[in-house]
């Protein structure tokens, strides 16, 4: 099987989270190997989701636990 | 490089909020025996219990309220409703995927309310919206400008885009890419498929590499424009 570029953004996701198949996997990687422009999507992609996981980006409300807490301890009293 | 970063981050302490901000995976031991306590009379370990949660519960109703003060209280709500109905959770999922299904419903029965949400109406919500998810074409990216989260800026740019993706794929990629939650336990949380997750996950990544990845090759470090960033 030969993948072009469009199969290859297709799977791009599943294959950051290691879903796709051994099969498939090894496909993507040999396009990959000699496809710039994939290559450089699949790194974008996979920084963009680091990127969005630092707890840096989305802070809860300062002092959001303390009133949380508060309120949750007049229930319990 | 990516995932050793990634976990170093994670762990990263000095965030000026109330507790740390270390991501903490739910112990479904340590959480049934507290369970088991807090319904034989030891409420006060019900804080120890939710803490662990308070952050993807605040989150998810952010993501479905659009309105800090109106999540913060949503949350507060579905906090005081998981303790009074601690003795109905069955065990048979997380308790932090009861305690999201809770704040679900919170934020769904508040959109319900609001007649001003024209965004984020609950059609959007359920509606899977189909659309050309072609990648932003780039000639290279093999940086990741994490130092530059320092700055707000790119903070902003970030939490821009996130907020503007529609509703369905916002939540999906809050929950699975921010608060880690697995497939399973996502779909359980917002009450979709786990085929649904990984459509919609894909789905908001694309849109936000398309969004991002050419404004954020501005915050490369200088050095790596030798490699191409400046292209």
């Amino acid at each position: 099987m030969r993948i072009d570029c469009k199969h290859v953004w297709e799977y791009i996701s599943a294959y950051i989270d290691g879903e796709v198949d051994a099969a498939l996997r090894a496909e993507i990687d040999r396009h990959l190997e000699t496809c710039e422009v994939c290559s450089a999507i699949l790194d974008s992609t996979r920084n963009v989701v680091v990127l969005v996981a630092d707890h840096r980006v989305f802070e809860l409300p300062v002092e959001f636990s303390t009133r949380l807490h508060a309120r949750l301890e007049r229930e319990l009293a | 490089m990516g995932q050793a970063l990634y976990i170093f981050l994670v762990a990263s302490p000095g965030h000026p909020t109330d507790f740390p901000q270390v991501k903490t995976a739910p112990n479904p031991e340590h959480e049934s025996e507290c369970i088991r306590r807090i319904l034989q009379g030891e409420k006060h370990l019900f804080h120890d219990l939710i803490r662990p949660c308070e952050r993807s519960i605040y989150f998810l109703l952010f993501s479905l309220l659009h309105n800090e003060a109106e999540a913060e209280d949503a949350a507060q709500e579905t906090v005081i409703k998981a303790y009074r109905n601690l003795h109905s959770f069955r065990g048979d999922s997380q308790f932090r995927t009861w305690v999201l299904s809770i704040a679900r419903n919170e934020g769904l029965g508040r959109i319900r309310k609001g007649e001003s949400r024209k965004e984020d109406s609950l059609d959007a919500l359920t509606e899977d919206q189909g659309g050309d998810y072609t990648p932003a074409f780039l000639t290279s990216w093999r940086e990741v400008p994490i130092e530059s989260l320092e700055r707000k800026e790119l903070g902003e740019i970030l939490r821009e885009a996130i907020e503007g993706l529609p509703a369905i794929y916002r939540n999906v990629l809050l929950l699975r890419d921010i608060e880690e939650m697995d497939v399973k336990e996502t779909a359980a949380a917002l009450g979709i498929t786990e085929g649904s997750v990984k459509v919609r996950l894909h789905r908001a990544r694309a849109m936000l590499q398309r969004d991002l990845a050419p404004r954020l090759k501005g915050f490369a470090p200088k050095r790596a424009r030798l490699f191409g960033w400046g292209a």
